[in-house]
């Protein structure tokens, strides 16, 4: 009788769906984001990402100009690392080229991009409590961290964050006197932020409540989807290209890769937690053994310092690929001898690591979709090109 | 592994697919066959199970479509395959059943160079908008007002001792074309 009951009811019930767009001006979306959303009650049924809106076609411009010119362009792409997107088409072109770079350079490259990485984890982590409602008391704490960082940036290159510092062979200028000390100075205060800030946030209960089992991504599946950087490891994937490919100068650093176990977005937050600390290792000990004197620009690309038009890489492709604070930042340029590129194709993290957020997303609440987007860590200039 | 050796793996572990070596990459020569040799790499014991880069490429006379791959577990690396197709028949099968990442990278290279991946399950354009015509980064591909001038933009550039050309004037008197699908 009961049974009957229950399935007369059921029958009565229009299992209605609703079918939603938030964003693109939507301020959690991190930009003009859309994620075409269809819900059952506040239940995600579906999740189609849309993008596009600041498509500007970054890889016809740099096909466009020569190759030094597209260096600044490569700031543009993820606004929040200038310096590791420089960092990655340098190497891509001193691969095609083959070019050496000096001693000094290395160590200001690597001092940078782990830089770099304080300032895009602080940032995203500010962001992520922005999106859990702790409205913007994380992220002020954060941006003020962030803040003294850029301030280096534009000692050294003379912009906050369109640094367009590297150059193919080396980087556009030797650092100005005193950078060192504040670097030292600001590497020696960052834990301590680091720990207040954990102090506040880990075992937050609320924190812990929002995020703990929520967007769990199995790692076969992020292998196969191509999933890289911060969010890869916190599924447990033991996977860094500063380990793996051992660019630059890496290999001379004693630094461990943080792992997460479940994958879910509070292993993504700790992870880059964890990153931090190991990042500030690196820094430690690439200004313990900073080198005094030598080159900041291989000599092989000296002459073409003033007069870029004539630097024509021979006939051939490269990819290279660098741990950019969100994933694996590759580019592919293929050269006919001209001093245009003939193909130049960036492999963003970023937009790669939206192809599983529909897998992610599917059974939670709508609140839970603005947190496992702001885990994932997108910048829209990065997505769309 | 040194691409030459990789190549004579490939051939003994699957005979009647044709190889050719193209700098550092291997040219699978019939592109039917491409879902087959990314299904050996993925399942054999090399264990290429990262696909980290899928991109479109113009030649003028042929499209290509580069795919660059990983091994995560045993982190081995790189290994570049490309097809090339026709440009009137781009037809390249899709990878989207094997490696999840190509999903959206081919969605982005059919968007900038209108290569069909068969059997990608949702084969749409990624950046540009519904009803765009034409394929953007192909060598062909005439932007639409890119030889437009204004009368604004003479005196610009008279104002900044640019010479102005008779033909210039005449091309700012001539009325904006406007394309069929634009606006109305």
């Amino acid at each position: 009788m009961e049974k009957t009951f229950a399935v007369k009811n059921l029958s009565l019930v229009d299992n209605q769906t609703l079918e939603i767009n938030i964003g693109p001006q939507h301020p959690s979306t991190h930009g003009v984001f859309r994620m075409n959303v269809v819900l059952d009650g506040e239940t995600i049924v579906s999740l189609k990402p849309v993008m596009g809106y600041l498509h500007r076609n970054h890889e016809q411009i740099a096909e466009n100009m020569s190759y030094t010119s597209s260096m600044p362009y490569t700031d543009r792409l993820d606004y929040f690392n200038s310096m590791s997107n420089n960092f990655g088409y340098a190497l891509t072109v001193e691969k095609l080229a083959n070019i050496d770079v000096p001693e000094k350079a290395e160590y200001i490259r690597v001092i940078m991009a782990e830089l770099t990485r304080l300032v895009n984890h602080v940032a995203v982590i500010g962001f992520l409590l922005n999106d859990l409602g702790a409205f913007f008391t994380p992220v002020l704490y954060a941006f003020r961290e962030r803040e003294k960082i850029l301030d280096i940036f534009e000692d050294i290159s003379g912009a906050r964050m369109m640094c367009n510092y590297f150059r193919f062979g080396g980087v556009k200028r030797d650092l100005p006197a005193g950078v060192l000390d504040t670097i030292k100075d600001v590497v020696k205060k960052f834990p301590s932020f680091l720990e207040e800030f954990e102090a506040l946030l880990t075992k937050n209960e609320i924190l812990c409540m929002r995020c703990q089992n929520v967007g769990v991504l199995k790692p076969e599946l992020a292998i196969s989807a191509g999933i890289t950087g911060p969010m890869l490891r916190a599924s447990g994937v033991n996977y860094d290209i500063r380990k793996i490919d051992n660019y630059s100068i890496y290999k001379r650093f004693d630094f461990k890769i943080p792992l997460g176990q479940k994958g879910d977005v509070f292993d993504r937050y700790y992870v880059r937690i964890l990153e931090m600390r190991e990042s500030l290792k690196i820094l430690e000990q690439a200004l313990k053994d900073f080198p005094t004197s030598g080159d900041i620009i291989s000599k092989k690309m000296t002459p073409y310092l003033k007069n870029f038009r004539n630097f024509k890489p021979p006939v051939g492709e490269a990819y290279a690929r660098v741990e950019c604070p969100k994933g694996e930042l590759g580019f592919y340029v293929v050269s006919d001898g001209t001093p245009q590129p003939w193909r130049y194709h960036v492999r963003a993290p970023s937009l790669i690591n939206l192809t599983i957020l529909e897998d992610l997303c599917i059974g939670h609440k709508v609140a839970d979709a603005i947190i496992i987007l702001g885990s994932v860590d997108i910048v829209l200039g990065e997505v769309d090109h | 592994m040194k691409i030459e050796e990789f190549k004579t793996l490939l051939e003994l572990k699957l005979p009647g697919i044709a190889f050719k070596q193209v700098r550092d990459s291997l040219l699978v020569e019939n592109p039917s066959d491409l879902p087959k040799v990314a299904f050996f790499l993925k399942n054999s014991d090399l264990e290429i199970d990262y696909l980290s880069s899928v991109t479109g490429s113009d030649y003028l006379d042929y499209l290509e479509s580069v795919y660059h791959l990983y091994s995560t577990t045993k982190k081995t690396g790189l290994i570049t395959l490309r097809v090339r197709v026709k440009r009137d028949a781009p037809n390249v099968p899709s990878l989207v059943p094997i490696y999840r990442s190509a999903e959206f990278q081919e969605r982005e290279a059919y968007d900038m160079y209108g290569i069909i991946y068969e059997g990608h399950p949702d084969l749409r354009r990624l950046f540009m908008w519904e009803g765009f015509e034409g394929f953007p980064m192909r060598k062909d591909y005439i932007q639409e007002d890119s030889e437009w001038l204004e009368p604004e933009d003479l005196e610009w550039l008279e104002k900044h001792q640019v010479p102005v050309t008779e033909e210039m004037k005449e091309r700012a008197k001539t009325p904006r074309i406007i394309k069929k699908d634009a606006g109305e």
